[in-house]
């Protein structure tokens, strides 16, 4: 039986089954089901995520999506270096989304992580609002940072280690040796006393035959052969000449293409639309299809599609909100933060004491705008309805969620849909099934067709039917003791989103009183790149500057002497510290700013060094980050997640907002929701430093939070003014008020 | 009848003479290698080059290129004189494990491409003003390193290491 299996080409790399090895290793019956449903002829799955074939050839199956962070070479590369296969004969597929692929570990690993909570950014797709824990392990997610660190560390070095004892164990058997006497070595098992050796594929049909531990022994760092190396990654060569294939580049045989365009005001509803007959008749152009607040046209050519569509006029609802701009939902924060009910996040000590008693207190407010994601590939959605069933073709954090959620809305049996993986052209948290609307629009528009609708976003709708990251207030107080010394930290916020830490302080400060109140607006918002601690680290990193330069003391050195007890904290900020030189003078006209996060459990600190154009105008010219992120399996895309991070948040920090004005976004493309370019790139300089005990952190998105408070504590160092609110672009700076400037 | 002449083959399309050369190339020649990211020419992942130089297709007009010759990413490397499957910038971009998503490399390679052609040591304002191209996976450090490996290789042999695009 070979139901559902579907091949797909990444370039040279064939995409097919495989299932996931934590069940595997409990219930030897999902190994049964692997081989009967995904394994062709002389194909054995070992372990439910490496398959072997008879010529040797190990096949890993990776759960997730590739979005550039290299997850289709890191997490093959633990598999393989457990297993002891040889790296030139190790192929890489995607899994396809049905249930035996289901993603089960990284959900075990956040809910260990989290407390037994389940993040925010799951809980409101299809399948998990209305399902229970066991339908939350169907899901195939990519996000929080988490591939490596749970299905890497849980998942593919448990099935390496179990593969290698299963086929050892066969060896061993068909030799009449002990098992302990066998080793593995580059996918061959020898038996060096006789001089025996055989290949993995001649042992894969007698080990599979074996029950899989359900302990295998990982290998200890010093014994890896693959873990730690900068193995290049296997989906680059197909970047660089076009033939790698996204969600977009779908061509279903007898495609059609839609371009939509959405209520402006979220809420709002489609009433009726106006000369359709005029649209109708133009080239190519097969139906106007009105959806709830929607309108789409269909055409045999996209570019028709959406010049048709500006030639429509549809009408939509008012809605409450059609007179709400920015600065009134910033001023509903504000009226929040002094008086809606307080909701506790940390509370510690007796904080109102000590305000209390407190020689000085120090308070500011801070604010961040939405942000739109921008991933390069513009949403799109390709469904073809045939024969009771229906093929989705879309690069998705998610594959299983998109299935479910198609399902859903096209009133489907799961069964019934098929989801072809394709690369994804920038994920941020924007391809999670929960993140945009393209998949319910491309599902309707595509059940009045037999044949494929490829749905495809304009950049303008990309941008302004996003799910944001939201806008935040967040006021602060400290109080300070007769001798300077701070005695208590007051922060409260709006809205608590995940990660539920992110507001929490690293420094040891005994009274803390930390809440967040309630304040919905009609904006929607998702998972953006770090999500919560985008904001907080910015709040609480420029805050603590705002403290050390009070108590007029270094930067650097405050920060560290809150952190007695906390070596990886000090050692991150005294590694990024000594590399860019905070002790000695910056260039004429630079100063230099520091930042410290902890999130998806890697510690991070960033020192940015920054200076002025002749316009007033920001130029970060270089960014020094170290990173504790327990252990690295890659350390060249480590480097390169740890750069992509900081650059997504230094664009954040210099251009990021979505405004709201009457309702809608304001901003629509990149000539208005401006992008950092290479002339604004900083040099970057990443120090990836490992700590023995520590379990492995996360690298997608860790780099991200700190670089705003490094930026604008820099900014401070320069000018004496202090940023509070976000983006830098809305800012004209001063230049240095003396000839000389430092960072102290 | 529109003619385009791309990667070196002419072909007759029934197309509108004002249909951008993107989704020419995009919907009627299934050449998906040249990506769309904007629509209105600021974000360079549409770039291909006419006649050497680049030029972002998602404004220009099919009419507008009927007598140039078209090259996108597809074919770059066939395009460039006694190299065999890339040229001398895609090898850079794997040597220096430039790409993250990858969406924008096409554009991007196409940029640099373009412009190493022309000024085969250029310097870094020169570099920046003319790799105007996004990246939101913020690759741009390793396209820096990239670009400036190629132009090192170029000095050092520049008989035999590149000779490459258009």
């Amino acid at each position: 039986m070979k139901m559902n299996r579907r091949r797909f080409l990444l370039g040279t790399t064939v995409i097919g089954g495989g299932l996931l090895l934590g069940y595997a290793v409990t219930r030897p019956t999902r190994q049964t089901l692997a081989n009967r449903d995904h394994a062709e002829a002389g194909q054995t799955f070992l372990t439910t995520w490496l398959r072997i074939d008879p010529d040797n050839q190990v096949t890993v199956v990776v759960p997730h999506s590739e979005m550039g962070q290299g997850v289709l070479t890191s997490l093959p590369m633990m598999a393989a270096d457990e297993m002891d296969a040889d790296w030139n004969q190790v192929r890489v597929e995607q899994a396809p989304a049905t249930d035996l692929f289901a993603n089960g570990v990284l959900i075990k690993g956040f809910a260990m992580s989290m407390g037994l909570t389940v993040p925010a950014f799951l809980d409101r797709t299809v399948d998990f609002a209305t399902l229970k824990a066991a339908e939350i392990m169907n899901m195939q997610i990519t996000g929080g940072s988490s591939s490596v660190r749970f299905t890497g560390e849980m998942g593919m070095r448990a099935a390496g280690a179990a593969a290698r004892e299963m086929l050892i164990d066969a060896a061993a058997a068909q030799w009449q040796v002990a098992a302990s006497e066998c080793d593995a070595r580059n996918s061959f098992v020898h038996h060096d006393a006789s001089g025996r050796s055989a290949s993995f594929g001649e042992l894969a049909s007698a080990a599979a035959a074996l029950e899989p531990p359900r302990n295998p022994t990982l290998k200890t760092p010093d014994r890896f052969t693959l873990m730690g190396t900068p193995v290049p990654r296997i989906d680059i060569p197909a970047k660089v000449d076009g033939s790698a294939m996204f969600g977009i580049d779908a061509r279903p045989e007898g495609m059609l293409y839609a371009a939509v365009t959405t209520a402006p005001v979220f809420g709002g509803r489609l009433v009726r639309v106006d000369n359709t007959d005029a649209v109708m008749q133009r080239r190519g152009i097969q139906r106007v299809i009105e959806l709830e607040d929607a309108v789409a046209v269909v055409a045999d050519n996209y570019w028709r599609a959406a010049e048709a569509l500006k030639q429509l006029q549809p009408v939509f609802t008012g809605t409450e909100f059609d007179d709400s701009n920015s600065s009134d939902i910033f001023a509903q924060f504000d009226a929040a933060l002094d008086n809606a009910e307080r909701h506790e996040d940390v509370h510690a000590g007796d904080a109102e004491e000590a305000f209390g008693n407190a020689a000085e207190i120090i308070d500011a407010r801070y604010r961040v705008p939405y942000l739109a994601h921008a991933a390069m590939e513009p949403m799109n959605c390709t469904v073809h309805f045939h024969d009771g069933r229906c093929d989705v073709w879309t690069g998705t954090q998610d594959n299983l969620g998109i299935r479910g959620r198609v399902a859903s809305v096209a009133d489907l049996d799961e069964n019934s849909v098929t989801v072809h993986p394709f690369y994804l052209g920038g994920g941020f948290g924007r391809r999670l099934p929960q993140s945009t609307n393209t998949i319910d629009q491309a599902t309707r528009i595509a059940s009045h067709f037999d044949v494929p609708v490829q749905t495809l976003w304009s950049r303008e709708e990309d941008t302004r039917q996003d799910y944001y990251r939201p806008a935040v207030s967040s006021r602060f107080r400290a109080a300070l003791d007769s001798d300077g010394q701070l005695v208590a930290w007051e922060n409260v916020y709006v809205g608590k989103n995940e990660p539920v830490e992110a507001a929490h302080l690293a420094y040891q400060v005994v009274n803390q009183r930390i809440d967040y109140v309630e304040s919905p607006t009609h904006v929607p918002f998702g998972a953006w790149r770090s999500v919560a601690h985008s904001q907080h680290s910015f709040f609480l990193e420029s805050f603590t500057d705002e403290l050390a330069w009070h108590a007029n003391q270094d930067p650097l050195q405050y920060r560290l002497s809150l952190l007695a007890g906390k070596p990886r904290h000090q050692r991150v900020l005294q590694e990024a510290a000594a590399r860019a030189g905070w002790t000695t003078p910056p260039p004429q006209g630079r100063a230099r700013g520091i930042a410290l996060q902890e999130s998806f459990g890697s510690i991070v600190a960033e020192v940015a060094e920054v200076s002025l154009t002749e316009e007033g105008e920001v130029r970060v010219n270089k960014v020094v980050c170290a990173i504790d992120c327990g252990r690295v399996v890659n350390p060249d895309t480590a480097a390169s997640q740890v750069e992509s991070g900081i650059i997504y948040g230094l664009t954040a920090a210099m251009y990021g907002q979505i405004s709201i004005e009457n309702g809608r976004v304001k901003e629509s493309n990149f000539h208005d929701y401006e992008m950092l370019r290479m002339a604004q790139s900083p040099e970057i300089e990443v120090i990836l430093l490992e700590s023995d005990d520590a379990p492995v952190g996360g690298l997608g998105e860790p780099a991200t939070p700190p670089i705003s408070a490094a930026v604008t504590n820099a900014l401070y160092a320069l000018t004496g003014q202090r940023v509070r609110e976000l983006p830098l672009k809305n800012y004209r700076f001063l230049p240095p008020p003396t000839e000389s400037s430092g960072n102290v | 009848m529109i003619e385009l002449t791309i990667n070196g083959n002419t072909r007759q399309l029934d197309i509108e003479p004002e249909m951008p050369l993107l989704w020419a190339l995009r919907n009627e020649l299934g050449l998906t290698g040249t990506k769309f990211g904007c629509g209105i020419a600021a974000c360079g992942a549409c770039t291909v080059h006419v006649d050497g130089q680049p030029v972002r297709s998602c404004v220009t007009p099919v009419s507008a290129v009927q007598n140039g010759q078209i090259t996108t990413i597809e074919g770059l490397a066939q395009n460039a004189a006694g190299s065999a499957a890339r040229t001398a910038v895609q090898q850079a971009w794997i040597e220096h494990q430039v790409p993250q998503c990858g969406y924008c490399q096409s554009g991007m390679i196409m940029a640099v491409s373009a412009l190493l052609a022309a000024n085969p040591n250029p310097d870094d304002a020169t570099i920046e003003r003319s790799v105007s191209n996004v990246c939101r996976c913020g690759t741009y450090p390793r396209i820096s390193k990239a670009i400036r490996g190629v132009i090192a290789d170029h000095a050092a042999q520049p008989d035999t290491t590149r000779g490459d695009t258009v």
